[in-house]
């Protein structure tokens, strides 16, 4: 199956291709991969793609899973409306 | 190893002054970074670019680096879009003062040639549609401010500095700077010792360590700003917007999602750079008062990062008296990712000993010495 056509990322949209492309210009860690090509900063927070990219990682490093960091996680664990959080801090007052 | 110069920071400023100086045909750059590209403050930014300050010398940083930015992507040979929009900052006044004192600005920024406005509340409607009537007293509008990628624009310096022969070395850290009769020698890292004469301060929120490791102390502290991001919509709104007194900075960039800040009162001075709940509340309430719409945006992430802030919140670029060869570019207050262009060029010019693009006296460390009253920026998120 053509590379272009395997999405790795269905929140922003990037594709095996796209990941080893940029593998292939020298960037080798999530954070690299994630700030270039915005994978992993969609909804699911690279909830998704973040296996995924650590497989193709260890792949091409030729290293154990285990060894391939993974991408920080950061808050919010869900899409909160900021309208809901307005309205959840009139209820606290 | 031996190099000409080290350049201690990778992020926004290190990349364009290694840049610059290989531009100019210096040989045997290395930059050292301990995290990762833009894992510091260029990563965590507002991706903002704009013109509108209080002083004539922010005004001609910000001027000259946009200048920069419109011709970036082809200057550098950059592959990928580095995402630069034009469309503007608007920044709302919500009372009499912040009224008086934008049109002080803008007379200043128009003095200089910057195509800033100052416009009345329905010329703000026409331009943001969805802001709040109801919280502002005017604007002031620059068509010329605007976005930029700050992962790709930091990349786009990397990639065309490796071109030129310049090492970068990003997760190693720089451990101490070895000095003899008061001259640079030696830097060592966590993996080499560099023989050098040179050394650029350009650390961000670790300006002040590194200062302190070659015996130069510097007059800035960091402190946390927090931000957030939330879901891509469809484009609403063009410009970024700003308020000082509602203290938010709020823009959609060009991929759809909306970014916004804003600062924490009486923040300590420090490294942390967590995310709170507090800062949630609020830039909530602030972000649905100016901008009502976005109550129905989901957030989906925040992060904080160091703003390294200097005592009149300009930034320091030159040399120092206190160390020969020890240069600086720091204390930029939240603004240096937008001053980059104008940070490398001038910098570089300092180091080879070239007359500088604009006179940079107001931007030595020297203007802090014995209390001098310096150029005060107010307006900062």
């Amino acid at each position: 199956m053509n590379k272009k056509d395997i999405i790795m990322c269905r929140c922003e949209d990037v594709s095996l291709q796209d990941i080893h492309d940029v593998l292939e210009e020298g960037y080798t860690t999530f954070e690299d991969l994630k700030r270039i090509l915005r994978i992993g900063m969609g909804p699911c927070q690279g909830n998704t793609c973040g296996l995924l990219v650590q497989r193709e990682i260890a792949k091409y490093l030729r290293k154990p899973l285990n060894e391939i960091e993974t991408h920080k996680v950061r808050p919010l664990t869900n899409g909160v409306k900021l309208g809901s959080i307005v309205e959840a801090l009139k209820n606290e007052s | 190893m031996k190099a000409n110069i080290v350049i201690i920071g990778g992020g926004i400023s290190g990349t364009s002054i290694a840049y610059n100086l290989a531009l100019k045909g210096m040989k045997d750059i290395v930059v050292f970074d301990d995290n990762y590209m833009t894992g510091g403050a260029t990563g965590r930014c507002g991706a903002g670019v704009r013109q509108q300050w209080g002083t004539k010398m922010n005004c001609i940083l910000a001027k000259k680096s946009v200048e920069f930015f419109e011709t970036a992507q082809e200057v550098l040979g950059y592959h990928r879009d580095v995402e630069f929009k034009q469309e503007g900052y608007l920044i709302v006044a919500t009372n009499e003062k912040e009224d008086a004192t934008f049109a002080k600005n803008v007379k200043l920024q128009q003095s200089l040639g910057i195509p800033a406005r100052k416009i009345t509340v329905d010329e703000a409607l026409e331009i943001v549609p969805h802001l709040n009537k109801d919280a502002i007293v005017s604007a002031t509008f620059c068509p010329t401010d605007g976005h930029l990628n700050p992962f790709l624009m930091t990349d786009a310096y990397y990639v065309a500095a490796k071109r030129l022969g310049v090492q970068f070395f990003y997760r190693e850290k720089v451990l101490e700077i070895i000095k003899e009769n008061n001259k640079i020698v030696k830097v060592i890292t966590n993996n080499h010792q560099v023989e050098t004469n040179k050394v650029v301060n350009c650390a961000g929120g670790f300006s002040k360590e590194i200062g302190d490791m070659a015996g130069v102390d510097i007059p800035v502290y960091s402190e946390n700003h927090e931000i957030l991001v939330t879901e891509p919509i469809e484009k609403i709104q063009g410009p970024m917007v700003i308020s000082f007194a509602e203290n938010i900075y709020c823009q959609q960039v060009p991929h759809g999602a909306f970014i916004m800040g804003r600062s924490t009162i009486g923040v300590a001075h420090n490294h942390d750079i967590s995310s709170t709940h507090e800062f949630l509340d609020e830039m909530a309430k602030t972000a649905v008062h100016l901008l009502p719409p976005l109550a129905n945006l989901r957030v989906v992430r925040q992060w904080g990062g160091s703003y390294n802030i200097s005592p009149d919140r300009q930034p320091i670029i030159g040399d120092t008296d206190q160390l020969e060869g020890f240069y600086l570019a720091c204390g930029f207050s939240g603004h240096g990712f937008m001053f980059a262009p104008m940070t490398g060029i001038l910098l570089s010019e300092v180091i080879l000993g070239e007359k500088t693009t604009i006179d940079i006296t107001d931007l030595h460390i020297n203007r802090f010495k014995n209390n001098k009253k310096t150029d005060y920026e107010t307006s900062v998120v």
